[in-house]
C-alpha cells in the first residue's frame, strides 16, 4: 500500500496537511492530529520489523456514526454533541488489529438520515470539485475525506445509498456489503434491517482489502452471517469473458438523464468487448422501492432514536421542569428538522389502526422486492444500474422539497430492501465535469463478482 | 340471596416470572439481586448508542420447560418485537418482548378447587422478554433510577378469562408458582418482585355470555394481596352496576396499606406501544430436539408427585399435599424416607409427621429455606429408623431431634453420647416394676378393684424412674401380667 520510501507517518502528515488547507469543505468533526501520527510510527515500526497488519498503510477516517473508545460520537447531531462513546465498534477494533491507522471522524447528515450532507448540525459537506454542490450523503465527510486526499480510504455506512451515493457524485469507489457481512455493533442505528458499514477507497482493491478485514460473523451481532469470506483479492484477475450483466430496464426508462445514460452506455459497451454478455432484465416492483423504504427505514428509526431522550446521555434541554416536558424539549431542541420529520412518519406508520395499511404492507413489498432480486439473479450474474437521477446538485436546491431528496435514492435504496451489495464506480464526467458513476449490484455475499467486475471497469476510459 | 350472588366474575391473569439465570437476556451482565444501584451493567444493558442485543439462549430453554409444563404447544419460530414507550428507566425507549409471535401458546393449568373437583384454566400465551430498570420516586424531588434489573429475563404467562373469583384466580397463580419453582427457572419471591401479577377483572349477571368491560389491577405483591385485590375490584363493580353506573375501561394500583384499589392518571396508561419486530434480533428457532432434551429436564410436577406420595407410600393426601407444596421439601421427605431399613419400610406416616409437625415448625421459626435446615434428612430418617427398632421411644426422640438442631450430629451419635439408648431387658425392666408396685400399695389395691386407668399412672413412674429409657412396649407388657395375675 505505500510506495517507495514512504512511510506511514508521512501519509498521516500529508493528509493532515490536506484536511487544514481544505477545512472548508467541512469533512472532518474531529481530527486525531497527535494520536494519528503516534499509531502511524508504531505501525511504521511494524512494518521494518515485518510484524505489520494486513491494513498497514491504509490512513482511515471514520464516519461520525461508529463508536471508539474515548471519542466524541455526534452522528451529526446536536443531541450527541458532547457523547463519548465507552466501547470501540467491531470494525474499528478489526481495522486496529489490521494496522490501520485513524485520522478522524467525518460530518454526516444528522443520524444518516439524508442524501446531500446538508443534515448536519455542524454545517453542510462541501463537493471538492465545485464548492457550491453537495458531495451527497449521508456518509458526505467520508466521501469527502477519499475524494479530497484528507485520507487513504474512509468508513461510511449506507441505509439507502448512502455510500455509493455520496462516491457517485464525488467519482470515488464505495461498497455497501451484503447485509450481515460486516458487523453492525458499535454501528449507531438509524435502521437496523438496513444499515451496513462499508469502505470508500480510490480503487476497488483497496476497498477489497479493507471488506477482507471487516467482514465476518461477530458475537455482538445476531444479524451478522456465518458465511465464509471469501479471498478478495484473488477473484480480481480484469477478466469478465463469459460474465452475464443484467441491465434492470425499470433503471434505464426514458427518465434517466441522458448524460449519465451515455456515460453508463460507455462502460456497457467496453464490458461487451470484453467478452461480457449484457442482458436486459426486469425488476418489475422498482416504482415502489422508495415509498416502501421510507416507511420501514423510518419506522425502525422512530425506535431506535427513542434512546436520545435526555435522562441519560446527550442533550438534556436546560428549559425542562418536568419529565414529560424534558422529553418534549430535549427531543425538539436536540433533533434537526429532517431527523424528527423521519422520527414523525415512522411514529405514524406504526401507530395502532396505521401498522397493517403501512408497516405490514410495507414488509409485504420487501418481500416481492427482494424476489425481484432473486429472479433477475436466476438469469445473471450481477447487475449494472445509475447510482443516481443528477451528478451533484447545488447547495439548498432540494433542502425545502424532501420528496425530491428522497428519489435521489430512487436507484440505491432496492439493495437496502434486498439486502444485496452494492459497489460505486467512477464512470465519467457530465458537461460541467461533475463525476458520473455506475452501480453494480451482486448477490447475497457475493460482494467477489461485484468487486471483479468493479476492478475490470477501473482499467477502461 | 345476596345481589353478589346473581352476578359472576370473569377474570384473567398475566403474570411476570424473573427467571433465575446467571446473566441477562441479552448481555453478559448478572442477575444478582440486591447490588449497588447500576453496578450490574455493560453498554448493552445501558441502551448506549449502537449496541445489539444477543439472546441467552438458557432463557429459550426456561420458556420451552415452562410452556411444557403447562401443556403449551412450543412454536418452531418466534419473534422478538420492540414494546415501544418512553421512561427513565427504559434505557432503550423500547422493552424487547414478543407479541405477535410468542414462543408458547395454547396450553392450560389445573386447579384444585374447594369441593373436591379440579378446574382446567387456559394459558393464551407465554413469552420472553426483559425487565426495565426501577425508579425510585421518594428520594427528595428527584427520581433516582437503577438500573441493574434492566434486561433481567422474564416470562410472561397469560392465561384465558378462565377464573370465577378471587378463589380460582388465587389457585391458579398458586399453581403458575409453585410450577415455576418446581421447574427451577424462578425463585417466586413475590415481595422480592421475582412473580408479580396483573388481573383483568369484569363482572356480568350469571347466565349472561358477552363479557363485561374489564379493569386492569397491578401492584399486587402477594398471594393475600391478590385475592383481596380481586374481591374488592369485583365488588366495586357489581356496586357500580348496581347504582347504575358503568364500568370503565382503566387500569387500577392495589394499595395493600389502604386496602384500597386507586386508578392510575389516564396519562400513564393512554399507551399506543407501537410493537413491531426487533430488526437486531432474528427469529428464534426450536428444533424438536430442542423441545425433546428440554422434556427431559422437567422433573415430576406437584400434582403427579401428590399422587405417588398417596399411592407408594400410602400417605394420606392431606400429608401428600404438604409435603409436596415445594420441590425441595417434596425431596427432603423423599431423602429422608430412603433412609428407613427394610423392615420399617411401613413408617413413612412417621416421617411425615415428625416433617409436617417439627421440621416445618423450625423453618417457619427460623424463617428458614428446607435447604438451611439444620437437620439433614438423612439424620431424620436415621432417627426414625431408632423409633421403630425400639432403640429410642418417641419421647426421647424429641429430645434426639432438639440435639440435631444444634449440634447437627448423627442422631445414633447422641443417643450414644448422652446415653439415651432404650432399655429393652425385660429382668432390668421387671426389678423396676416390682420396686415401683412395692412402692404404691395403695393404688395397686384401687387398680385391682376396678380403677383400670391406673395403669398410666405405673407407667408413667416405672418411665421416671427409668429416665424415660424404657421400652414403653415392655412396660406395659409386664406391667399388665404384674397388675392383672
Amino acid at each position: 500500500m505505500l510506495s517507495g520510501e514512504e512511510t506511514v507517518e508521512g501519509r498521516v502528515e500529508s493528509h493532515l496537511s490536506v484536511i487544514s488547507a481544505r477545512k472548508n469543505l467541512n469533512a472532518f468533526l474531529s481530527v486525531f492530529n497527535d494520536e494519528a501520527l503516534m499509531s502511524a510510527r508504531d505501525v511504521d515500526r511494524k512494518i521494518k520489523n515485518g510484524s505489520a497488519g494486513p491494513l498497514a498503510g491504509m490512513v482511515i477516517a471514520v464516519k461520525d456514526v461508529l463508536c471508539m473508545t474515548g471519542k466524541i460520537t455526534t452522528c451529526g447531531s446536536k443531541m450527541l454533541q458532547n457523547f463519548e462513546s465507552i466501547y470501540d465498534a467491531t470494525v474499528i477494533r478489526k481495522l486496529k488489529e489490521a494496522d490501520a491507522v485513524f485520522i478522524g471522524k467525518t460530518n454526516m447528515d444528522e443520524f444518516a438520515m439524508g442524501s446531500s450532507g446538508e443534515n448536519s448540525a455542524y454545517g453542510a459537506t462541501k463537493h471538492p470539485i465545485d464548492e457550491t454542490r453537495v458531495p451527497g450523503g449521508s456518509s458526505s465527510g467520508s466521501c469527502v475525506a477519499v475524494a479530497a486526499g484528507m485520507s487513504t480510504a474512509s468508513l461510511g455506512t449506507d441505509t439507502g445509498g448512502s455510500i455509493r451515493q455520496p462516491a457517485g457524485l464525488c467519482g470515488i469507489v464505495g461498497l455497501k456489503p451484503t447485509y450481515g457481512r460486516v458487523s453492525r455493533y458499535g454501528l449507531v442505528a438509524f435502521a437496523s434491517s438496513f444499515d451496513q458499514i462499508g469502505p470508500f477507497t480510490n480503487s476497488v482493491r483497496d476497498a477489497a482489502a479493507i471488506l477482507q478485514v471487516i467482514a465476518g460473523k461477530d458475537e455482538n451481532d445476531s444479524t451478522s452471517a456465518d458465511i465464509p469470506v471469501p479471498d478478495y483479492a484473488s477473484k480480481m484477475n480484469r477478466s469478465v469473458n463469459g460474465l452475464k450483466i443484467g441491465l434492470p430496464k425499470e433503471y434505464f426508462s426514458d427518465a434517466l438523464n441522458p448524460e449519465i445514460r451515455s456515460v453508463l452506455q460507455a462502460k456497457i459497451d467496453a464490458l461487451k468487448k470484453a467478452g461480457a454478455k449484457i442482458v436486459e432484465v426486469s425488476l418489475p416492483n422498482s416504482e415502489y422501492t422508495v415509498s416502501t423504504y421510507y416507511i420501514l427505514a423510518t419506522a425502525e428509526a422512530s425506535s431506535n432514536l427513542a434512546r436520545y431522550d435526555g435522562a441519560r446521555y446527550g442533550y438534556r434541554s436546560p428549559h425542562s421542569t418536568d419529565l414529560q416536558s424534558m422529553y418534549v424539549r430535549s427531543r425538539s431542541e436536540g433533533f434537526g428538522d429532517e431527523v424528527k420529520r423521519r422520527i414523525m412518519l415512522g411514529t405514524y406508520v406504526l401507530s395502532s389502526g396505521y401498522y397493517d395499511a403501512y408497516y405490514r404492507k410495507a414488509q409485504q413489498v420487501r418481500r416481492l422486492i427482494q424476489n425481484d432480486f432473486v429472479n433477475a439473479f436466476k438469469e445473471v450474474d450481477c447487475l449494472l444500474t445509475p447510482i443516481s437521477p443528477t451528478s451533484a446538485f447545488k447547495l439548498g436546491e432540494k433542502m425545502d422539497d424532501p420528496l425530491q431528496m428522497y428519489l435521489n435514492d430512487i436507484y440505491t435504496v432496492s439493495a437496502n430492501l434486498a439486502g444485496i451489495p452494492g459497489i460505486s464506480i467512477p464512470a465519467g464526467t457530465d458537461k460541467n465535469g461533475l463525476p458520473v458513476g455506475v452501480q453494480l449490484l451482486g448477490k447475497q455475499f457475493d460482494e467477489a463478482t461485484i468487486l471483479k467486475v468493479g476492478d475490470f471497469l477501473e482499467t477502461v476510459n | 340471596m345476596s345481589v353478589y350472588d346473581t352476578y359472576e366474575a370473569v377474570i384473567g391473569l398475566e403474570v411476570h416470572a424473573q427467571l433465575s439465570t446467571k446473566t441477562k437476556i441479552f448481555c453478559g451482565c448478572s442477575t444478582t439481586f440486591g447490588n449497588a444501584p447500576n453496578s450490574n451493567v455493560c453498554p448493552v444493558c445501558l441502551g448506549m448508542p449502537g449496541v445489539l442485543p444477543v439472546l441467552n439462549k438458557q432463557v429459550v430453554e426456561y420458556a420451552i420447560r415452562l410452556g411444557l409444563a403447562t401443556h403449551c404447544a412450543i412454536s418452531p419460530t418466534s419473534v422478538f418485537a420492540r414494546k415501544n414507550y418512553f421512561y427513565p428507566d427504559l434505557p432503550k425507549g423500547y422493552q424487547i418482548s414478543q407479541y405477535e409471535e410468542p414462543i408458547c401458546r395454547h396450553g392450560f393449568v389445573d386447579i384444585d378447587l374447594e369441593d373436591g373437583s379440579t378446574k382446567r384454566i387456559g394459558v393464551t400465551r407465554i413469552h420472553m422478554e426483559e425487565d426495565a430498570g426501577k425508579s425510585i420516586h421518594d428520594m427528595d424531588t428527584d427520581t433516582l433510577v437503577d438500573v441493574n434489573r434492566c434486561g433481567t429475563p422474564l416470562l410472561e404467562i397469560v392465561s384465558e378469562p378462565d377464573m370465577r373469583s378471587a378463589k380460582e384466580a388465587s389457585q391458579y397463580l398458586h399453581s403458575v408458582w409453585q410450577t415455576v419453582k418446581y421447574l427451577g427457572i424462578c425463585d417466586g419471591n413475590m415481595e422480592e418482585g421475582s412473580l408479580r401479577c396483573d388481573a383483568n377483572i369484569s363482572v356480568r349477571l350469571k347466565g349472561e355470555t358477552k363479557l363485561g368491560t374489564k379493569a386492569e389491577l397491578k401492584n399486587m405483591n402477594s398471594f393475600r394481596n391478590v385475592e383481596r385485590a380481586i374481591e374488592y375490584e369485583i365488588k366495586r363493580q357489581i356496586d357500580l352496576i348496581e347504582e347504575g353506573g358503568t364500568v370503565v375501561q382503566q387500569t387500577l394500583l392495589w394499595n395493600a396499606e389502604k386496602n384500597i384499589a386507586a386508578p392510575m392518571r389516564s396519562k400513564e396508561e393512554a399507551h399506543d406501544y407501537r410493537y413491531f419486530p426487533d430488526p437486531d434480533l432474528v427469529p428464534v428457532v426450536v428444533d424438536n430436539a430442542w423441545i425433546a432434551s428440554a422434556q427431559k429436564l422437567i422433573p415430576e410436577l406437584p400434582k403427579e408427585r401428590r399422587k405417588r406420595f398417596v399411592e407408594s407410600f400410602k400417605l394420606p393426601a392431606y400429608d401428600a399435599g404438604v409435603l409436596t407444596q415445594e420441590r425441595e421439601l417434596a425431596e427432603y421427605f423423599e431423602s429422608a424416607a430412603g433412609q428407613l431399613s427394610k423392615k420399617n419400610e411401613e413408617n413413612h406416616k412417621t416421617v411425615s409427621n415428625w416433617i409436617m409437625t417439627d421440621v416445618l415448625r423450625v423453618m417457619n421459626d427460623k424463617k428458614i429455606a428446607v435447604a438451611d435446615c439444620p437437620i439433614t434428612p438423612e439424620h431424620l430418617g436415621a432417627m426414625v429408623n431408632l423409633i421403630a427398632d425400639g432403640t429410642i421411644s418417641g419421647k426421647i426422640a424429641k429430645e434426639v431431634f432438639d440435639d440435631m438442631l444444634t449440634t447437627k450430629e448423627h442422631p445414633k451419635a447422641i443417643v450414644e453420647r448422652k446415653g439415651l439408648l432404650q432399655i429393652s431387658d425385660a429382668g432390668a425392666i421387671e426389678k423396676e416394676i416390682d420396686l415401683i408396685l412395692a412402692k404404691f400399695p395403695n393404688e395397686m389395691t384401687r387398680y385391682r378393684g376396678g380403677e383400670v386407668k391406673l395403669t398410666g399412672f405405673f407407667v408413667g413412674e416405672t418411665m421416671k424412674v427409668m429416665k424415660g429409657k424404657g421400652n414403653p412396649k415392655l412396660i406395659n407388657e409386664i406391667l399388665k401380667k404384674k397388675l392383672d395375675g
